[in-house]
């Protein structure tokens, strides 16, 4: 194992059986939400989670504490905080790795939440193809309502907290807040307008702290630690650890917890100990199926959210995918767009109408009838999706297409002009399409 | 059944998908009826359109019977770049069934699915369930004749 790991959120996964709370309470587990109730208010909470400067982990990297006071302050009797364990973005695997391997310090985190905004009941949606971790979080939640850190009073306290654990049912846009919202509430899982956003009016209309997994557990360290603990890992304004998922054409595939600041370059030859046989790399793709793609040449590139943001990149769920240079980025770009027109939702026509047209824009390359005008058209495209669709989806799907245009157009120029330089959008020859 | 199945989990609007998924389970051909989507629709109140719409918005419910084993192979990236194509080819060829098609004796059905979360084992595959990961020809043999057997 690289020494670059941290362990720190996954410091017990692999070490203690998941199905044991005992476990998880002689390694320090359930000491913050003991802290919490005894010693701390619901705002001291907050305010330790503001100060930790921890930043959403499922993508869009909003500041915890601050969603968290917004539903602290929202009046009402009444509020929830739903746990997004839909993790459904190709290439990303980590919210699993910490359901199966640490279930308690999400069922804890979720509690920890509940105190601090105010909230009677939480939720953990979780994605239907993780049966080991929904039975996993089934048997935690049970276990912790056992010894009385779930039910009423907690704790002798005025505080009464459950959680339900609600499956998925195959559809990668509940991942989006408001589809998951939707889909617990027994519909079809098709998003929102915002505003109003899910911290005044969230799961039946009522104030709701959503967030994703490996944000809230990350909250028993910091309510245990302290925030300066918590921040002595990462960078200024990155604090803390990330999980991050390597797949695709690398060495050493797998979940690791890395502190935030060191580099792209590090994260694939040093933690993925590079390509594999005597291929080299040729592009990463990094935030998940609708993340950018890059070439080789941009791995100095931090994980950190400002310097991936100035270099117009996001972290998105934590996934990176390698390509070799065996591989067509025209046939990647077309398989994700595939993905996405066969899990846009259909509510908004952006998305439900522009997906499938991109697939055929990028199809027409790979068949090598794509014409120079094909170029005009994609650029109206992508821009439309990206500033008219209703949610994350149709707004962030073309972003493989708008980097790849950027960073790997001679190969669409060469699709163009009959020839696919990896050999795999040909029919019958190495490289040239019929 | 659909009825038990209801009742355990309470008469509840937000439980359609969860009630749901366990008829559905709940019999060998996994899929759901005409009569269980109607049967939900007057037991919980719920307008037959709403349960049909539901039904057919998740990718895990089927309203056609389908096989005993539900083989669900990967076709995302991580998994295609790793060889996800040649174990399509491969549950293919040894079933002779298409993707989306259920073998006469209605033991397996051929499914496509998005990412299952195991991309450090690609290609990988989730059957009646359970994941399969670094799948290859003789693995996905030996997989398809333990199944055989069960």
């Amino acid at each position: 194992m690289s020494d670059l790991t941290v362990k720190r959120l996954t410091q017990r996964c692999g070490d203690i059986d998941p199905r044991d709370v005992s476990e998880y309470i002689s390694t320090g587990g359930y000491k913050a939400l003991v802290k919490a109730l005894l010693t701390m208010k619901p705002q001291g909470v907050i305010d330790e989670v503001k100060a930790s400067g921890l930043l959403g982990r499922g993508g869009a990297a909003f500041p915890t504490g601050l969603k968290m006071q917004m539903v602290h302050d929202t009046p009402g009797d009444v509020k929830y905080v739903v746990c997004n364990a839909d993790e459904g973005e190709p290439g990303t695997f980590k919210d699993r790795y910490l359901m199966e391997g640490d279930p308690y310090q999400l069922v804890e985190g979720i509690i920890l939440a509940g105190y601090a905004v105010g909230a009677q009941k939480g939720y953990i949606y979780i994605r239907g193809e993780y049966d080991r971790a929904i039975e996993l979080m089934k048997n935690a939640v049970e276990q912790t309502r056992k010894i009385g850190y779930l039910g009423n009073n907690i704790l002798k306290q005025h505080f009464n907290f459950d959680i339900e654990v609600r499956s998925g049912a195959g559809a990668y846009i509940c991942g989006e807040e408001f589809a998951l919202i939707e889909s617990l509430e027994g519909k079809s899982g098709r998003p929102r307008y915002k505003p109003p956003y899910p911290p005044v009016s969230g799961l039946w209309d009522k104030p709701t702290l959503i967030n994703n997994v490996e944000t809230l557990a990350n909250i028993p360290y910091i309510v245990s630690n302290g925030s300066k603990a918590f921040r002595s890992v990462g960078t200024d304004n990155s604090a803390g650890t990330k999980l991050i998922c390597l797949s695709g054409n690398i060495a050493n595939r797998g979940v690791f917890e890395l502190p935030f600041g060191i580099t792209l370059k590090d994260i694939i030859y040093d933690i993925g100990q590079g390509v594999p046989g005597e291929r080299e790399l040729k592009m990463i793709q990094i935030g998940g199926a609708s993340g950018s793609c890059i070439p080789s040449d941009m791995l100095d590139v931090k994980l950190d959210f400002a310097d991936m943001k100035k270099n117009g990149l996001s972290m998105g769920s934590g996934a990176i995918i390698a390509f070799d240079d065996s591989r067509c980025v025209i046939d990647i770009v077309k398989s994700l767009l595939k993905f996405f027109a066969h899990e846009s939702c259909g509510k908004c026509t952006p998305c439900r109408e522009g997906n499938p047209q991109l697939y055929n824009l990028i199809d027409d390359f790979s068949k090598g009838s794509a014409t120079p005008s094909h170029y005009d058209v994609l650029q109206s495209l992508t821009q439309t999706m990206q500033q008219a669709a209703l949610c994350g989806l149709g707004q962030s799907s073309p972003m493989p297409v708008v980097s790849t245009l950027l960073y790997f157009k001679d190969e669409y120029d060469m699709h163009i002009n009959g020839r696919c330089p990896a050999g795999i959008c040909s029919s019958t020859n190495g490289g040239e399409i019929i | 059944m659909v009825e038990e199945i209801i009742n355990s989990h309470g008469i509840a609007e937000d439980k359609l998908v969860p009630i749901l998924l366990d008829i559905q389970n709940s019999n060998d051909k996994h899929y759901l009826s005409e009569d269980d989507l109607k049967q939900v629709s007057r037991l919980l109140g719920i307008p037959e359109s709403r349960v049909y719409s539901v039904a057919t918005f998740y990718s895990f419910f089927s309203l056609q019977p389908r096989g005993k084993y539900i083989i669900q192979i990967c076709d995302n990236a991580p998994c295609i770049v790793n060889g996800a194509y040649n174990v399509i080819d491969d549950f293919r060829h040894i079933l002779g069934i298409d993707m989306g098609q259920t073998t006469p004796d209605g033991l397996f059905t051929l499914e496509y699915s998005s990412c299952l979360g195991c991309c450090s084992h690609a290609p990988a595959a989730r059957i009646s369930g359970e994941l399969y990961g670094d799948l290859d020809s003789e693995k996905i043999k030996s997989i398809l004749s333990d199944l055989r057997r069960r």
